[in-house]
């Protein structure tokens, strides 16, 4: 490993950094970490490598075990966000920390509002306050619009003129990249390097390499809460940044057959719903799952593909159209009606909807059969045969744990997915519908995934795959959809034919295919 | 998981500890001989045979709605209804064990039962207005016991009061009716078999039925167990339904087992010390009878106390609350729990990395 200690001015410095979470995990270990005034530096590593840990660190949001940080030489102790604002560290949320109902210019001034006789908050000079920074660093957004009504892209604009307006000179971004589409992407990657030249010091938080590549000019590699050292981007390439990320050569290609589709599963006609009596969230989708078949939705979250799943697993009642199974109506159903049906559902928030954190590996295994017949004798439960149950899962599903009583909340984010995928997959489904089943989780864990699910449509099973990630769609789906606002704007028959820029456009509602266009390609 | 459990009997012995501590200080400080009242207090009620008698016949009504608050809070149902349960389950157990006669064991089998359906019809009425209209079972339980000690004061007065008495009280239960001695020389009454049996009973339903499951599932995440597919609205109601009907069993129990006619009129209080019984528990059923045993235990040192020293058994009242408000404490200890789980960790650290570098 190389030693940076060049001429170029080293601005903050953490020092072997130690963090023990109280569940256990170690999410730092003895990390070393600094960057240089203007550069662009990376911290890249899978998820659950520690480097959100870290960044929360530098925030104040978390205090570590050991370790200190210096700023400009000196070492300070950063014991809240505001004490961080105040050694000049800004940060942007991958959720934005924002008042929606609120304009722009009001988000932008709150907690330091200015004000007319010392009392009043002075509406005007906030707004000309947000004029002046937007103008300053290039950041065009409108002070008076109110920031619901805004995209994904300008809320974050807004985020990252906070910590400016608040005086950072160190900005960090948490995978600023998640929520846009490849245009906003774009976008920001032009502004973060204008407020690079413009001496701004700024930490970029991903797990994307293409985008690493792109536009920083170093990066430090976490790897299981360790630093597996620092490089300087233009010679280090992605194929290694990868092979330090994970350990090992990965490759996300899941070899595929042709699929071959037979009899419809599931179908839907006009299929609508609407949060409150004039807001259409799903506006009247008909879609076709064959057996042996992926059927991708891509879409920026948020576009009512969470509505959409959620009707057809009886989670929430249509306001209008109709959903089929196997030719038989399901509209009205419950949840534990659906089920029956032999339907599969991965959801989207596993600690939400997915498990209970505080049960057993076992209890949330069985969550779905635990009153069959086959697992009851009389009024108790088999206790025998359920543990059997378990055991077998966590074996098949490679679940890492100590045991199957072991409380799922302890376990790593990848290995809770696996709980809820071993559950749902081994219940011999005939439609799984995905809701971004490897969200946030390692490599491994997405890459075993994956393969299971592809193996499951080779067995003929019907797939409902609905993702952010469009790697995972594009890789995955036999046949793609993109929804926008709740609507289908695109179908492809064939998603190998896609690139990642057309679908963007799609996302974006920037293009849609027309009635014809759609239909069209639907009954063919 | 070993782990979770000291953490959380070490919580719970601290908590107790300190609040012995606090009680040494007020006794110091409001007694002229605090040796002799602390003797009264810690010692005594173990030193006879009537004390002992007199902590374990408190422990029966403390067991059963000690369950019964288990059984909601468990599915994370804040009803606190079991005062009022019990309340109605004695005057259910009264109105059979005076209107029909039976053989012995099986009239008081029949005014226990009464007792429970009284209770459980009771909290119905919350549990229904929970899952139907999502009204606060919390406030609808609160207000409810009023409705159930009235109603009862009513029935009591207007059927079964018998006017030949001196206070208000209804007539003499039937002989049959009374729950045997089991400890000769005390007062303890078969009704404490019957608490202990509902221990394992509640125990059993909790944790090896599919309706236990589906009331673990439901409290632990409502949101989990809709998306399994649980019908968490009937969890919701029998839940419920179960808890008063454990209130109103104890209820009866505590009238069969310990009165020869009903003379309440006020409500004995005995479900906010389930209340009590059950946090101090963690809902877990089989330590409710250690914790209603302690509770008792306390509640006769107050007693013993206050009848023979200087310091009154209000005393005890402000120890009880402190205990409950650090037992409730999800934060006591949480530093010292964590540098330990820092210390494991960093050792199973160095371990992997041994066998890493050696590897």
């Amino acid at each position: 490993m190389e030693v940076y200690l060049e001429a170029m001015e080293e601005i903050l410095r953490m020092e072997s950094i130690t963090k023990v979470y109280p569940n256990g995990i170690v999410a730092n270990k003895n990390v070393d970490f600094s960057v240089r005034k203007g550069e662009i530096h990376a911290i890249v590593g899978e998820n659950g490598a520690g480097k959100s840990t870290l960044m929360k660190i530098l925030f104040g949001m978390e205090q570590p075990e050991e370790g200190e940080i210096k700023l400009k030489g000196e070492t300070i102790n950063i014991s809240s966000p505001s004490a961080a604002i105040r050694y000049g560290i800004g940060m942007v949320h991958q959720h934005f920390m924002l008042v929606p109902s609120l304009t722009v210019a009001e988000n932008l001034v709150m907690g330091i509002e200015p004000k007319r006789n010392n009392f009043f908050f002075d509406y005007k000079k906030a707004v000309q306050m947000t004029d002046e920074v937007s103008k300053k660093y290039n950041l065009s957004i409108d002070p008076k619009a109110v920031v619901d009504t805004l995209a994904v892209g300008k809320k974050q604009k807004i985020e990252i003129l906070k910590a400016l307006v608040r005086g950072a000179e160190i900005l960090i971004l948490d995978e600023p990249t998640a929520v846009l589409t490849p245009q906003e992407t774009k976008e920001l990657f032009e502004e973060l390097i204008n407020l690079k030249n413009q001496g701004f010091t700024i930490i970029f938080i991903s797990h994307k390499l293409k985008e690493v590549k792109q536009i920083t000019d170093r990066l430090t590699i976490l790897r299981n809460g360790r630093s597996m050292g620092v490089h300087d981007t233009k010679n280090t390439s992605e194929q290694e940044i990868s092979r330090l990320m994970v350990g090992r050569d990965v490759l996300l290609k899941v070899e595929k057959e042709p699929a071959k589709p037979g009899k419809t599963v599931l179908k839907t006609n006009q299929l609508s719903y609407y949060s409150d009596a004039d807001t259409p969230v799903v506006k009247k989708i008909d879609m076709d799952i064959k057996t042996g078949q992926i059927l991708g939705i891509a879409g920026v979250e948020g576009n009512g593909q969470g509505e959409l799943v959620d009707l057809l697993t009886g989670m929430k009642k249509a306001s209008g159209g109709h959903i089929l199974i196997h030719g038989k109506e399901t509209t009205e159903l419950s949840v534990k009606e659906v089920r029956d049906m032999k339907v599969s559902h991965i959801p989207e928030d596993r600690m939400i909807y997915g498990v209970s954190g505080d049960g057993s590996i076992e209890e949330n295994l069985i969550s779905d059969r635990f009153d069959e017949k086959k697992y009851n004798i009389r009024l108790l439960m088999n206790v025998k045969k359920l543990t059997e149950l378990a055991k077998q899962l966590v074996a098949d599903y490679s679940i890492r744990c100590a045991s199957e009583k072991q409380q799922v909340r302890m376990l790593s984010g990848g290995n809770i997915q696996k709980v809820v995928v071993a559950r749902e997959f081994s219940s011999e489904p005939e439609l799984i519908i995905a809701n971004q089943p490897t969200r946030g989780i390692d490599v491994g864990s997405t890459e075993f995934i994956r393969k299971q699910l592809v193996k499951l449509r080779d067995k003929g099973t019907a797939v409902l795959l609905v993702s952010a990630d469009l790697n995972e769609v594009l890789e995955l789906s036999d046949s793609l959809m993109v929804m926008y606002e709740g609507e289908i704007v695109a179908y492809f028959q064939d998603a190998s034919v896609v690139t990642e820029m057309e679908l963007g456009l799609y996302m974006l509602g920037l293009k849609r295919m027309s009635e014809k266009e759609l239909g069209g390609v639907m009954s063919g | 998981m070993v782990r979770r459990i000291f953490f959380e009997t070490a919580r719970t012995i601290v908590a107790i500890g300190a609040a012995f501590l606090l009680a040494l200080i007020i006794i110091f400080s409001v007694s002229e001989d605090p040796g002799f009242a602390l003797y009264h207090f810690i010692v005594a009620p173990l030193t006879t045979m009537r004390y002992i008698g007199n902590i374990l016949e408190m422990t029966v009504p403390f067991i059963f709605t000690g369950l019964a608050m288990s059984m909601m809070f468990t599915a994370k149902q804040f009803n606190l209804g079991a005062e009022g349960g019990f309340f109605i389950g004695a005057v259910g157990a009264t109105a059979v064990a005076i209107t029909f006669e039976m053989p012995p064991v099986v009239l008081p089998f029949f005014a226990i039962l009464a007792g429970g359906i009284a209770g459980g019809l009771g909290s119905t009425v919350p549990a229904v207005l929970k899952a139907k209209l999502n009204a606060s079972e919390l406030v609808s339980s609160l207000m409810l016991n009023f409705i159930l000690f009235w109603f009862g004061i009513f029935l009591i007065n207007n059927y079964f009061r018998d006017e030949m008495a001196g206070a208000m009280a209804s007539y003499r239960l039937n002989p049959d009716a009374r729950l045997f001695r089991i400890l000769p020389g005390t007062r303890l009454h078969f009704g404490f078999i019957i608490a202990l049996l509902f221990v394992v009973l509640v125990y059993l339903f909790l944790f090896r039925t599919r309706w236990g499951y589906a009331i673990r599932m439901t409290g632990q995440n409502i949101k989990f167990a809709e998306y399994s597919g649980i019908n968490t609205t009937a969890v919701i109601i029998y839940s419920q339904i179960i808890g008063g009907f454990l209130a109103g069993i104890g209820g009866a129990v505590e009238l069969l087992g310990m009165y020869s006619r009903f003379s309440w009129f006020q409500s004995p209080g005995y479900g906010w010390d389930g209340v009590i019984v059950a946090i101090m528990a963690r809902n877990n059923p089989l330590l409710i009878p250690i914790f209603a045993i302690f509770l008792g235990y306390l509640r006769i040192g107050a007693d013993v106390m206050a009848r023979f020293s200087d310091v009154p058994s209000e005393v005890v009242a402000i120890i009880q609350g402190i205990m409950i408000v650090l037992v409730t404490a999800e934060r006591l200890l949480a530093g010292w729990k964590h540098r330990v789980v820092v210390r494991e960790q960093m050792k199973l650290e160095e371990l992997k990395n041994g066998g890493l570098n050696n590897g």
